[in-house]
């Protein structure tokens, strides 16, 4: 069994009753190992960000512990405090201030010297693609720079553990993708990175382990791996060549017809594809191109939560 | 955080204080200065000149350390209440919250922040009075102390604002409602012992009148309160205030929900 110490996060028992009697959180438990790239994943107001405000202390929690890497933030604030950088879901930086002013008296609020901020700041800036930026009035930045600016400020301090609530909400494609490979880079190079997210491609793409929380609970903690096993049926969407004038039958596929030149045809865990292209082909029917219809995670994680608010 | 560290965190918060003063100037440091200057030009030299003398000094020389004192306290109030509910407003005072930063580091540093813009902009407008009066100084180490202390308390009850206004109008309430009345009624303009015997009472209860006569005691000399019992109460009341300020930043649902 690992020690404490070895683990990125522990929540034991971790609930949060707001005010207004709302209960955001009802004694969640999570471990996420040291260098570990870990999905929180759940619906709107399951408890994500909630759980994410508690641990950086945003939120103040009404049961339970909370440590980063063995530190009880209850007992060692300070510490545990260092060893957490922040990507939260809003802008929330004074967008008056220029990039570099910004990194460097984050640095500053960590005890970080100036010196030693202006080089760090410089290296982030320079690898997220902002350098150029570093004089500009930060409201002049674009969504995805502003974005990108609040991972520097989250990786300004050199933190273990970086937490991005949604960091690629509303980025687009290309820049997404270029986000993901600095995530990974970082993350290889040792730094533990919990991650919520409604892209579940990005989960699946780049983490290792999944917790799935819905109504405050952890409803699924696993591998992304295991919980890509648990799918029973993937539907893949198939271009054909020349126009279809009636549904094939292929074996025991489930065929659907989208329109003259697009069928829909699902599945089956312990099923092959091999036999579903021979058998069109066998028909004449020529296939352009086949891909998946839906993101095979987004099915999985809409069943699990169906089954979830059944219970 | 060792202390070294916490050192580097406190200076970081006033250098970034004293930075967004001076960088809205036109906003924070020249309008002031030119109504406290108006202020000398009117009450000063025109009417001043015809009102003659109050307490044994020229009208001109009178008002003068009230005014210092008003632009003082309303600027130190003023820079730390809209700053601090600006970052609020930002959502960037969760770049400190979610820090290592002691609370008593991060509201000690917003004080001082405060601090440095009312006694800038005091120091810039005793300047200008020069243009228009002449006074000595009676006690400096009298005046200084008490503007420092004055200074640090509308400081802490800036941040207390701060903390509990939900919108720009809950920051401007207090400072015109409340702050602008108690200053004006707080022996700038006229000696107390001017007033009937039951109306020079009632001053007895606005804290500001003892903070304006002990600095204007530091010029002249001439007061109509006692010092010590100033001292006394202006140390008491920004003690309490900044710790009622420490606990709302470490417990405050405003600020942590």
């Amino acid at each position: 069994m690992r020690e404490e110490k070895d683990l990125a996060l522990v929540l034991h028992e971790l609930s949060k009753l707001y005010e207004n009697g709302f209960q955001a959180l009802s004694g969640i438990n999570l471990k996420v190992e040291s260098g570990d790239f870990f999905a929180l994943l759940g619906p709107n107001g399951a408890g994500k960000s909630t759980t994410i405000g508690i641990i950086c202390s945003l939120i103040r929690k009404t049961g339970g512990v909370v440590k980063i890497f063995g530190h009880d933030t209850d007992i060692n604030f300070s510490s545990a405090k260092k060893l957490i950088g922040i990507v939260p879901q809003e802008f929330n930086f004074n967008q008056f201030e220029k990039p570099i002013d910004i990194l460097v008296t984050q640095a500053g609020y960590y005890g970080i010297s100036r010196s030693v901020a202006l080089e760090r700041a410089q290296k982030y800036l320079t690898l997220l693609g902002l350098w150029d930026k570093r004089a500009v009035s930060s409201r002049a930045l674009s969504g995805g720079m502003k974005r990108r600016l609040m991972i520097a400020r989250a990786l300004i301090h050199n933190p273990k553990l970086l937490i991005l609530d949604e960091p690629t909400a509303g980025v687009d494609i290309e820049l997404r993708r270029s986000m993901w490979e600095f995530l990974q880079d970082i993350n290889e190079a040792g730094t533990t990175i919990i991650l919520t997210t409604h892209y579940l491609e990005e989960a699946e793409n780049l983490c290792r382990n999944v917790a799935i929380i819905n109504h405050g609970r952890i409803v699924q903690n696993t591998s992304v791996k295991s919980l890509v096993r648990q799918l029973q049926v993937q539907t893949f969407s198939v271009d054909l060549k020349d126009k279809l004038l009636q549904v094939p039958l292929v074996g025991d596929y489930q065929i659907r017809k989208v329109d003259d030149h697009v069928i829909e045809v699902d599945v089956l865990r312990n099923q092959t594809i091999n036999p579903l292209i021979t058998g069109l082909s066998d028909q004449s029917i020529e296939v352009v191109s086949m891909s998946h219809k839906t993101n095979r995670l987004e099915e999985l994680f809409l069943k699990i939560i169906e089954t979830n608010e059944s219970k | 955080m060792n202390r070294y560290e916490i050192w580097i965190a406190f200076m970081t918060i006033v250098i970034r204080e004293v930075r967004r003063f001076l960088r809205i100037w036109p906003q924070t440091i020249i309008p002031p200065v030119v109504t406290m200057a108006l202020f000398f030009l009117i009450f000063g030299n025109v009417i001043g000149s015809r009102i003659g003398f109050m307490q044994g000094l020229p009208y001109s020389q009178f008002v003068a350390p009230g005014l210092i004192m008003l632009s003082v306290i309303t600027n130190s109030y003023g820079n730390v209440v809209s700053s601090f509910y600006g970052s609020k407003f930002q959502r960037n005072i969760e770049e400190l919250m979610v820090s290592p930063t002691p609370n008593i580091i991060i509201l000690s540093g917003y004080i001082v922040g405060g601090m440095a813009r009312g006694l800038l902009v005091g120091l810039i407008v005793s300047l200008v009075s020069l243009f228009f009066t002449e006074f000595s100084v009676f006690s400096p180490v009298i005046a200084f102390a008490i503007i420092l202390l004055t200074s640090m308390m509308f400081s802490v009850a800036g941040f207390l604002n701060a903390i509990y206004a939900d919108s720009f109008d809950d920051i401007s309430v207090i400072p015109n409602f409340v702050l602008t009345p108690l200053v004006y009624l707080g022996g700038v303009f006229y000696s107390t012992s001017l007033l009937s015997e039951f109306w020079a009472n009632v001053s007895l209860i606005n804290p500001i009148l003892y903070m304006v006569n002990t600095f204007r005691f530091g010029f002249s000399g001439v007061t109509d309160i006692d010092i010590f019992w100033a001292f006394t109460m202006v140390t008491l009341f920004t003690l309490v205030l900044f710790l009622i300020s420490l606990k709302l930043l470490r417990d405050s649902p405003r600020l942590r929900t």
